[in-house]
């Protein structure tokens, strides 16, 4: 990524570069959000509204969204559920190990801070945040299917507004 | 039918050898810790699945040094109630086939379910029904 | 020919999870495996242990309502009610019949949508994706119904101790008549598509055999155990609610294989549609509630009342000690009893099978790990 950016930065300074620029941008922007498949990988009760999202009535694929179970495969993680002391060095291996540009969805009260199991939990992670970046935040306890959806339109967003010269 | 029965615990492997053709089905195995008595009280929650009796056994084990006889032997399914309450307390269970952590990761220090267990980070949540 | 005697082989190590497709959560199984066949295995779990059993101890009674939705979160109303049940039992509150059978009927209606997801999920790991699409079809509608009560769809917080949240409104009776009654023609669209499917019952016939003195020895609970061909079941042996007056029968199975454990969870969607039925149709009128300090203090002592979720026995030990909190919450779920045989129960079989006997066993690592 790093030679390239180089690439497009030097691009960038040449006259008539930044109009290549924007229209290769908005090309590889338009591929990435609407293409985004997401790592098979629940962890709790939200993870069966991932389900329920993916499944009949809600139906992800119309969005672009395609569960695959290797994170090598993958672009999108969506962090549904408590993470743990003993889980959070897994989902950091996880997301290590997914290609670049990958995504965090932060799904439930859960993985933003803890949630439920905020206070005297001894075990619990106060949200994924300690652990990896994350993009997106869809709060509820569970969030409902919709507000799943809602949330990565959000991202596809913000995917749209990127550049190739900074990430 | 609720029977209890309170055993020491040399008794128990005895006991159980006893009993176990009647009380053939494990329900649960669990500790409770009582820092004032200075005990650990044991607790064998056992059923009939003949005539649906309920057998609870209990034994107290000294708080510094809790170790009890293994009655995976017996009761399979004790095997891995033993190794929660191992794990969540710290009670030692001599003779056991595979004594390990079970649900906190393996370096984890300390036994919490103990009532004067404490973690640094921990937020005690503030009292809203008194 | 000589030479591949002498060749050097070694068993090779395989783990499964935490993060894997048919492990449904995050379950670990390190699989030993001599070329396909897997020779020893030992699940790892605690991966979602949160410490509820602490939490609760500072807790009030009514605040633990919430976590017990999520410990078998397929089934929050199942732990709903062990719970409250439990505190009932301490406290000598009894509840009015209309919240008995109200309970009923929300217990039945839940267990309905927990093995559908069950069915769904487990026909997607053996590579059968249409029954994934119609389970969860079906399952929307009883979510439906959930929600115009309880306003949610997953986790409820629904039971109170000494009755019910909320009561049934007519639109609700009228909405849960009519799908049972729609519902009984669905069970048998999935049956034609699984039970005599030759490419499933491959996968499942004589796969993952339990034997009934083994499946007792390891504390087996619900279809788990009565796959195995022991008629054992919370809601006939320790009548709780108005359980004891209904008729429902209880399905067993014989062998005590995949297809058995399939056939039982498929068998007991009818017997719980016929519980609805029965239930909405003897519904008494009346008050869903009855008053309860809000700060509840039962008298010191212990108590645990069974229950049945839809994968077992679950209950709670609770010792008291006379105040607004637990001195003691000790949960029994059954997917920890259940899961406790697994290393047994896939030693010998290929690793392809372990996802189809992984997919009987219906674990839910929210119950596991608590
Ligand atoms: S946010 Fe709520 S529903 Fe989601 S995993 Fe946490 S407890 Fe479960």
């Amino acid at each position: 990524m790093d030679l390239a950016q180089d690439v497009f930065r030097y691009v960038e300074k040449m006259p008539g570069g930044n109009l290549i620029l924007t229209t290769t941008d908005s090309l590889f922007n338009w591929a990435k959000a609407n293409s985004l498949w997401y790592l098979l990988f629940g962890l709790k009760c939200c993870a069966i509204e991932m389900m329920a999202a993916g499944a009949s009535r809600y139906d992800l694929d119309r969005l672009g969204l395609m569960f695959r179970a290797s994170p090598r495969q993958t672009d999108l993680m969506i962090v549904a559920g408590t993470v743990t002391a003993k889980m959070a060095p897994r989902i950091r291996t996880l997301w290590e190990q997914m290609a670049e540009p990958r995504y965090v969805i932060a799904m439930g009260s859960c993985a933003i801070t803890g949630g439920a199991f905020f206070y005297d939990s001894y075990a619990a992670i106060k949200g994924v945040d300690e652990v990896i970046p994350v993009d997106v935040y869809i709060p509820g306890c569970p969030p409902r299917p919709e507000a799943l959806i809602e949330g990565i339109l959000k991202l596809q967003e913000k995917i749209k507004k990127e550049s190739l010269t900074k990430r | 039918m609720t029977e209890e029965k309170k055993i020491s615990r040399e008794e128990l492997l005895a006991t159980g050898e006893n009993i176990k053709a009647q009380y053939n089905f494990l329900v649960f195995i669990t500790a409770v810790d009582y820092p004032e008595r200075n005990v650990i009280g044991m607790v064998y929650h056992l059923r009939s699945l003949g005539n649906r009796d309920t057998l609870i056994i209990k034994i107290d084990l000294p708080r510094e040094k809790p170790e009890i006889a293994s009655v995976a032997g017996i009761w399979p399914a004790a095997e891995w109630h033993e190794r929660e309450v191992f794990d969540l307390f710290g009670v030692n269970f001599l003779g056991h086939p595979d004594l390990r952590r079970i649900l906190l990761p393996p370096d984890w220090e300390g036994s919490p379910l103990r009532k004067d267990y404490t973690k640094p980070g921990v937020i005690k949540r503030p009292e809203t029904i008194k | 020919m000589n030479d591949l005697k002498n060749l050097k082989t070694e068993e090779y190590f395989l783990s499964m999870g935490p993060q894997h497709p048919s492990t449904h959560g995050v379950l670990r199984l390190i699989l030993k495996l001599d070329g396909e066949i897997v020779t020893g295995a030992t699940p790892d779990i605690g991966y979602l242990h949160r410490g509820l059993e602490k939490i609760a101890e500072n807790r009030a009674y009514i605040q633990i309502i919430p976590f017990t939705d999520r410990l078998d979160y397929l089934s929050s109303m199942s732990g709903n009610l062990a719970f409250v049940l439990t505190v009932e039992k301490l406290a000598g509150i009894a509840p009015p019949p209309r919240a008995e059978y109200i309970r009923v009927i929300m217990a039945e209606l839940n267990r309905l949508a927990s093995h559908l997801i069950w069915l769904g999920t487990f026909s997607l790991d053996l590579g059968a994706v249409t029954p994934f699409l119609y389970c969860f079809r079906e399952r929307e509608k009883i979510l439906d119904l959930f929600e115009m009560i309880t306003g949610s769809r997953l986790t409820y917080n629904y039971m109170r101790i000494g009755g019910v949240a909320a009561d049934l409104s007519a639109q609700f009776i009228k909405d849960a008549a009519a799908f049972i009654q729609d519902f009984k023609f669905r069970v048998a669209e999935y049956e034609a598509l699984l039970t005599q499917n030759p490419i499933f019952l491959a996968r499942t016939k004589n796969v993952g055999i339990i034997k009934a003195d083994k499946a007792i020895a390891y504390g087996l609970t619900g279809p788990m155990l009565r796959a195995s061909g022991i008629s054992r079941d919370n809601r006939r042996d320790f009548p709780y609610a108005i359980y004891d007056k209904l008729s429902f029968d209880i399905p067993a199975g014989t062998v005590g294989d995949c297809w058995d454990r399939y056939a039982v969870r498929v068998r007991e969607m009818r017997e719980s549609a016929k519980i609805v039925e029965q239930a909405l149709s003897g519904l008494p009128e009346g008050n869903f509630k009855t008053k309860v300090p809000l700060s509840l203090k039962p008298p010191a002592g212990e108590s645990y009342a069974p229950v049945e979720s839809p994968r077992g026995e679950i209950g709670f030990y609770l010792v008291s000690n006379g105040t607004a909190k637990p001195y003691r919450l000790k949960i029994r779920t059954p997917s920890f009893c259940n899961l406790s045989i697994i290393s047994h129960v896939i030693k010998g079989w290929k690793v392809a099978d372990v996802v189809a006997i992984l997919g009987t066993f219906d674990v839910v690592l929210g119950e596991i790990d608590r």
